[in-house]
């Protein structure tokens, strides 16, 4: 066996005009917990469709084991896919959907029978043999999924964002039980998600998607603690990310101050993209910081405040458990291994100021100036 | 509350006379001079006559056979049709779609008599047969026409209601049919077929009925030789002289007495085996 499962070689995918994938590359280790983690649109689930074979690609190749897949029709892939909604037969009753892929493959009924009482007795399911789909609660249902596709020992398991339709406690219980089924497994599995945390929280890799493209590949930690461009510092987690000038190895000018910090390798002079977390700051008497701002709001988030300060009009959110009040003059620290320098993408100036938290307020707030300053100049 | 309910009472009124005048009153009527003489007397005569009169036992039989064949034929006609045209992209299935509808738009009368223009003895079909040097064929009068006339009125009826309930099929459940190892085959077997029954029952009914109880079409097709439970009822009741409506009414409520058992039993079967929550027209 390979130990390569999957790879996906230049992959495109455009619907008429529009482009989905737009050269994909990947390669996932088998028995690997691979998570595609991205904004809705980002080309995530097409990507996973693709590698299930419910859509051929424009272009470029998949690879199974080593082996060309193309045309392959999903049915003779030894991948099994859980879907968004399930997808459960609702003709059929708990039992006959677990036992569907072994039905198919003429399984002996007698093997049949021991393999979904185990399967059932995994999920927590037993006894519920005859029951209706549709009398099922989502988290039921969930688990029939999760049997009705673990029974055909899949060599890959993808999961369509199967934990969306779960409300947060269940999907928590969830996250544990699908790792360890992972492990228990040993099966690869290719969770799709555009929740940042549940990525974190469950993955060996996680794969930063946006705009059909591929923006970063590592493990949770590579992805939260050296983010390759803006967009990912933004997506994972909250960050401010602020114009800096690299003035040699180990020194970044931030308003107009240097910061020693722990990156090197840039040109001399080139400008970046500086990324601090809002918990690495910590906020001191205006004279012992190297910052000095207005804090303009606070708010009680239960086990810190969030504490936006303006600085020279950028708005910097800072994590704290110390009380402080609006229109306070205060001082930030920031350690050097809290500073992580990015290189500037088409993603810089985007993202990272916290005058709101999305892009959707500022424009409005924009138009309703701009509306604003026309009445003003209409009433003159 | 109680507003609310009179204001519901006052919604439901017109459908409520509707039913009574056009539905209830009939069948009272239906039911009296079926259980009367001519003179107004009650009486199980009637029954016995028609269950003990072996002509119309025969046509009663031979309508039932008729509409059971025709209701297979357009079965094995329209499924697949209604499948393969659930596959085709939204705009080829609306001209499909109005293609199928198409004859109902015309009255029966004219395309009843369309048809017998075409397969008469002198008809466009066997001149044209004639011009290609086969034989003429003398397609009036058998029993395949009359069962093809049928098949032809109600293929539609069939059609739709199957092909309702097939596009209702949630895609994903396709997918994941094919995910778990179904070919296409498989999955029309596994997954399309069962999800689709209630469409399938819904055709059936809305064949088999009109088709057992048909008399115009095939007294046109058979010119006069065979002859429908529907063709007898309608000459009890419109003889000219002496019309009898006591034995029509007979036949008219043992015959809705068949239909609605035999109906019942296909959808209890349905209900005990396959309890579906997709598609179809239910009735």
């Amino acid at each position: 066996m390979s130990e390569n499962i999957i790879e996906l070689k230049n992959i495109r995918m455009s619907y008429d005009s529009n482009t989905v994938l737009d050269g994909v590359d990947l390669t996932i280790k088998n028995g690997e917990f691979v998570t595609f983690l991205g904004p809705s649109g980002c080309g995530k689930t097409t990507t996973l469709r693709i590698i299930a074979g419910f859509e051929s690609q424009t272009d470029g190749d998949v690879f199974f084991e080593g082996k060309n897949i193309n045309a392959v029709p999903p049915h003779k892939r030894h991948i099994n896919t859980i879907f968004q909604r399930y997808a459960l037969f609702p003709h059929l009753n708990v039992y006959d959907n677990v036992a569907f892929g072994l039905k198919v493959k003429n399984t002996p009924k007698s093997e049949i029978n021991e393999k979904v009482s185990k399967m059932l007795e995994m999920v927590n399911l037993k006894g519920l043999e005859r029951r209706k789909i549709d009398t099922l609660s989502g988290g039921q249902q969930q688990r029939v999924a999760i049997a009705r596709a673990i029974i055909n020992h899949p060599k890959v398991l993808l999961l369509d964002e199967p934990l969306s339709a779960l409300d947060l406690k269940l999907r928590k219980d969830m996250q544990v039980e699908l790792k360890a089924l992972q492990k228990r497994t040993g099966i690869t599995f290719i969770f799709v998600t555009h929740d940042q945390e549940e990525a974190l929280s469950m993955s060996d890799t996680v794969v930063v998607m946006d705009k059909g493209r591929i923006q970063q590949i590592g493990s949770p930690a590579d992805i939260y603690n050296e983010p390759e461009n803006a967009f990912v510092a933004d997506f994972i987690g909250e960050s401010n990310i602020i114009d800096g000038i690299m003035r040699k190895d180990f020194l970044v000018e931030i308003n107009r101050k240097q910061f020693t910090c722990l990156d090197s390798g840039f040109n001399l002079n080139e400008e970046v993209d500086v990324v601090i977390r809002p918990e690495d700051v910590d906020i001191v008497p205006p004279m012992n910081g190297m910052l000095e701002g207005q804090v303009t709001s606070v708010t009680f988030l239960g086990v810190h405040y969030e504490i936006i300060v303006d600085i020279n009009n950028f708005k910097w959110m800072i994590q704290t458990t110390d009380k402080h009040e609006v229109g306070e003059t205060v001082g930030l620290y920031i350690e050097p291994d809290a500073i992580h320098i990015m290189k500037k993408s088409e993603y810089s100036g985007t993202f990272g100021d916290y005058s709101s938290y999305s892009e959707e307020l500022d424009e409005m707030n924009e138009e309703s100036a701009e509306a604003q300053a026309l009445e003003e100049s209409a009433d003159e | 509350m109680n507003k609310n309910k009179s204001g519901q009472v006052v919604l439901n009124a017109p459908y409520l006379l509707w039913s009574v005048l056009f539905i209830i009153v009939p069948l009272i009527f239906v039911v009296y001079y079926a259980f009367t003489t001519a003179d107004g007397q009650f009486t199980f005569e009637n029954i016995t006559t028609f269950f003990t009169s072996r002509d119309y036992m025969y046509v009663f039989c031979m309508s039932m056979l008729y509409a059971l064949i025709a209701t297979v034929i357009c079965l094995l006609l329209s499924y697949p049709f209604a499948y393969c045209m659930s596959k085709t992209s939204a705009s080829v299935q609306g001209m499909l779609m109005l293609l199928v509808m198409l004859p109902m738009l015309m009255n029966l009368v004219v395309r009843t008599y369309s048809w017998r223009q075409i397969l008469e003895r002198t008809g466009i079909l066997n001149t044209f047969l004639e011009s290609l040097g086969l034989p003429a064929v003398t397609f009036l009068g058998s029993a395949g026409t009359v069962i093809f006339g049928m098949v032809y009125n109600y293929l539609p009826f069939m059609i739709l209601p199957i092909y309702s309930s097939i596009s209702k099929v949630d895609k994903s459940l396709l997918e994941a049919s094919s995910d778990l190892g179904c070919n296409v085959f498989g999955t029309i077997k596994r997954v399309i077929l069962p999800l689709s029954i209630p469409g399938v029952l819904s055709g059936i009914t809305m064949v088999f009925v009109p088709c057992v109880s048909t008399f115009y079409i095939s007294r046109i097709f058979s010119e006069g030789r065979i002859v429908m439970i529907g063709d007898i009822i309608e000459e009890k009741f419109y003889r000219s002289g002496a019309p009898d409506y006591n034995i029509g009414a007979t036949i008219s409520l043992v015959l809705m007495l068949i239909i609605v058992i035999s109906l019942a039993v296909v959808n209890n079967f349905s209900d005990n085996d396959e309890e579906n929550s997709s598609g179809g027209i239910v009735i």
